[in-house]
């Protein structure tokens, strides 16, 4: 069981049967009184938010779910193909469950792959991916400072905001939580 | 107009830091490692300042590398505590500098003290500032560091600043006066005007503030019935029939704080004006005294702002055979939930003991009022480091 001196972002518990992951808390202790930490619940099945005060000394379940390690392979139709490295199992999952981010996968790219009672729930890419330019406009020499921003096409097909002195075969760092342009990379 | 400092020169290119980032332009003449430029467009750096191996104070010293809104941050900060001794010195009060390291830390049980030199740091520099009001000093105040374990969030930090004053031969009237004037003060002092923004919202702090009884918050907003001598059972009855959550909460501060939080506390939030929640239940009395002739209530009262508890006041128990009474009390609480059981502050028992005259005071979290003043979302916006930064 988890204490409330545990609970952090991410978190992973069971409540009412349901996966719960924890996205945001704030540590409240009102009038010199009780001690709660009013905690910010996702459902990771429905995406739902709940929001609770759990008073310190109270108890949160685990949930059963585990995080593994798995490699995209392919893209079939609508779902995605992961295989994880070590057993070669591979599993299929939709376009839904793997989010909003899943143009930015490419091939062979090691992603985390959250599994609830050995049902893949949800995909987190790592942070940083690195991918070369397909296509861009031309560079613009002399404009280095960063401020302004022209659409680049990378491996995965997404389109990102990259810098004006970019290049087509350029290979860059790319945020993947906010979509964007991090550092060129030398090669 | 923006400004910036060179951080390198790499042949015809320049790495500054500008408004907390660092940027990468073309350099146009001489500029180099140290000095001050300013933009004059994107791309075209002018030296303002050449360095001169010496850092100065610079107006545009923004460019530094902490982040600019931490800077207005800490000078909201200092204007607040600048303002905080402005108003006592006018109001004829001595500053006292309270001892942070003591023998006997505060007994609330729902405080935990950090250990130190065999003893502890100060929860509140309270037991020292009644021992001087009983020794014959009338208006103190005092804002040392205080120290709560296992506090650490958005408004609270292990470690924090403390402004607590005391008026003797006075009552919880003035205090109240007092806080008014002084959040008003230092509110006008960094922004200009008697309101602060919270969460998005304009929260004014002009006087007079709202007045409001603890038991009329629970029944206007929890729809409850609170006595202030009900049974811990009978509370929970009542938070259930009105549906609010308290798990497996079973002592009588637990379910009057779940409900506080579900019921009390987003209403509190959403107030457009300052409040004073004034007369609390006398199971929370601490140093309070009761109300003379309804012992169910205690003479105190706490500030909020756009939701956030700003401070905590009595009207101060002088009766040695009460607060001894309640001291022990506090500790057997301690002993049955299994908590340190600190020591009773046997000095400050004998100061009682030869006489504290009739007082008031209060405590108020320094670091809070410098967030409400600076539009701050948390104590980090206004804090030169919190914890997760050293």
């Amino acid at each position: 069981m988890y204490e409330t001196s545990d609970i952090r972002k991410g978190l992973k518990v069971l409540m009412d049967g349901n996966p719960f992951t924890i996205i945001e808390f704030q540590f409240v202790k009102p009038g010199k009184g009780t001690a709660f930490t009013r905690t910010k619940f996702k459902n990771l099945l429905t995406g739902g938010i709940v929001e609770k005060n759990i008073r310190s000394g109270e108890k949160l379940e685990p949930a059963n779910v585990e995080e593994r390690t798995m490699q995209f392979l392919y893209k079939e139709g609508e779902d995605f193909v992961f295989m994880d490295g070590t057993s070669y199992e591979q599993v299929s999952i939709a376009t839904d469950t793997v989010g909003k981010q899943h143009d930015l996968l490419s091939d062979n790219l090691d992603c985390t792959v959250l599994f609830f009672n050995e049902r893949p729930v949800d995909v987190s890419l790592p942070n940083f991916i690195y991918s070369h330019v397909v296509s861009t406009e031309p560079g613009a020499r002399g404009d280095s400072t960063g401020n302004v921003l022209k659409p680049a096409i990378i491996e995965s097909g997404a389109e990102i905001g990259v810098p004006l002195f970019i290049c087509e075969g350029d290979y860059l760092k790319i945020d993947t939580r906010t979509r964007s342009y991090v550092e060129r990379q030398k090669k | 107009m923006r400004a910036g400092r060179v951080l390198a020169r790499d042949a015809d290119q320049l790495r500054i830091r500008c408004e907390g980032r660092s940027e990468l332009v073309a350099a146009i003449g001489g500029e180099g490692p140290g000095d001050w430029v300013q933009l004059e467009d994107e791309t075209a750096p002018r030296i303002v300042a050449p360095f001169r191996g010496v850092d100065f104070p610079s107006p545009s010293s923004e460019t530094a590398r902490l982040d600019p809104g931490r800077i207005t941050g800490l000078r909201a900060r200092a204007t607040v505590l600048a303002e905080i001794r402005r108003y006592f010195s006018e109001q004829q009060f001595l500053e006292i500098e309270a001892p942070t390291m003591v023998r006997a830390p505060g007994l609330e049980v729902n405080i935990r003290a950090v250990e130190a030199e065999g003893g502890y740091l100060i929860t509140s520099p309270e037991y020292a500032m009644k021992r001087l009001l009983a020794g014959g000093l009338q208006k103190i105040f005092a804002m040392p560091r205080c120290f709560r374990s296992e506090e650490e969030g958005g408004h609270h930090g292990v470690e924090f600043t403390m402004l607590e004053w005391y008026r003797s031969f006075d009552t919880l009237e003035s205090i109240m006066a007092d806080t008014e004037a002084l959040v008003r003060r230092t509110v006008r002092a960094v922004r200009g005007k008697e309101s602060v923004m919270v969460g998005g919202r304009e929260v004014s702090v002009a006087s007079p503030w709202k007045r409001m009884r603890v038991q009329d918050a629970f029944a206007e907003w929890a729809g409850i019935e609170l006595l202030g001598d009900e049974s811990a059972s009978t509370l929970a009855d009542k938070a259930v029939a009105a549906g609010v959550e308290i798990g497996s909460a079973h002592e009588w501060d637990d379910i009057f704080y779940s409900i506080f939080l579900q019921c009390v506390q987003p209403r509190l939030d959403g107030l457009s004006e300052a409040v004073l929640l004034i007369d609390w239940p006398n199971p929370l009395a601490a140093l309070a005294r009761t109300k003379p002739g309804k012992p169910e209530w205690a003479l105190r009262f706490e500030a909020y702002v756009g939701g956030v508890e700003l401070a905590n006041a009595f009207d101060e128990l002088t009766d040695p055979v009460e607060q001894r009474r309640r001291f022990e009390a506090e500790q057997d609480e301690r002993r049955r939930r299994g908590l340190d059981v600190y020591p009773i502050d046997e000095k400050f028992m004998a100061a009682l003991e030869e006489g504290l005259p009739p007082c008031a005071g209060i405590a108020l979290g320094v670091d809070r009022l410098a967030m409400l003043a600076a539009g701050a979302t948390s104590l980090r916006g206004v804090s030169a480091f919190v914890a997760d930064e050293l």
